[in-house]
């Protein structure tokens, strides 16, 4: 368990060294590659499926209009591509039970 | 890319551990986020994104098929958040696909 707060990528390494007995420096790189290849993957415009945790899509927004929240001026949101994530039904179903023991 | 084909590319990418050892890496990696959000917790990878949980107020539905209202109940949802370097790295690929 991670020791305060959120779950770190050096929590993860802490992981792999205590349950599959890589040395640090292996665990390390290992946790490096996976995030950096799910993101190499996704700047490629290639969709990530995870099954059991959840889909990494990609989405394309047109240009909008948009407001400067200050001085109430208008200025284009310009078109952009973006990461969604779709949870898998496996991870949603987890999470739900979450939800009945805490509220 | 599918998870088999995350596995390849990681064992690709580096010299030291076998395909089986990424394979049980990558499963292991996994479980633990999920574990970590069934229990409540945040994740936080940085020039990644967060993941958390956004919680989904009770709502009065309908069943589809009979036309009849259901009560659901509230429950929580993951939800991602990518951080800036997954947001500035994605958005400038657009132009090049």
């Amino acid at each position: 368990m991670p020791e305060s707060g959120a779950l770190t990528k050096a929590d993860l390494a802490e992981k792999l060294y205590e349950e599959l007995g890589l040395n640090k420096r292996e665990a390390k790189e290992i946790v490096e590659l996976f995030f950096e290849q799910i993101r190499h993957s996704l700047e490629a415009n290639e969709q990530v499926k995870l099954s059991g945790f959840g889909n990494f899509d990609l989405r394309d927004k047109s240009q909008r209009p948009g407001r400067n929240p200050k001085t109430g001026e208008e200025i284009p949101i310009s078109a952009r591509r973006v990461v969604t994530f779709r949870p898998g039904q496996k991870l949603k179903a987890r999470v739900e039970v979450y939800a009945g023991t805490k509220q | 890319m599918t998870k088999s084909e995350l596995i390849e590319r990681i064992s690709e990418s580096q010299d030291q551990l076998s395909c089986r050892d990424v394979e049980l890496a990558v499963k292991l990696m996994l479980e633990y986020m999920s574990q970590i959000l069934s229990s409540g917790d945040r994740i936080e990878i940085r020039g990644f994104g967060s993941f958390s949980l956004h919680y989904r107020e009770p709502r009065v539905g309908r069943n589809p098929k009979t036309g009849e209202s259901v009560v659901l109940e509230g429950k929580y949802v993951p939800h991602f958040k990518p951080g800036k370097e997954m947001r500035d790295r994605v958005n400038e690929s657009i132009g090049q696909h």
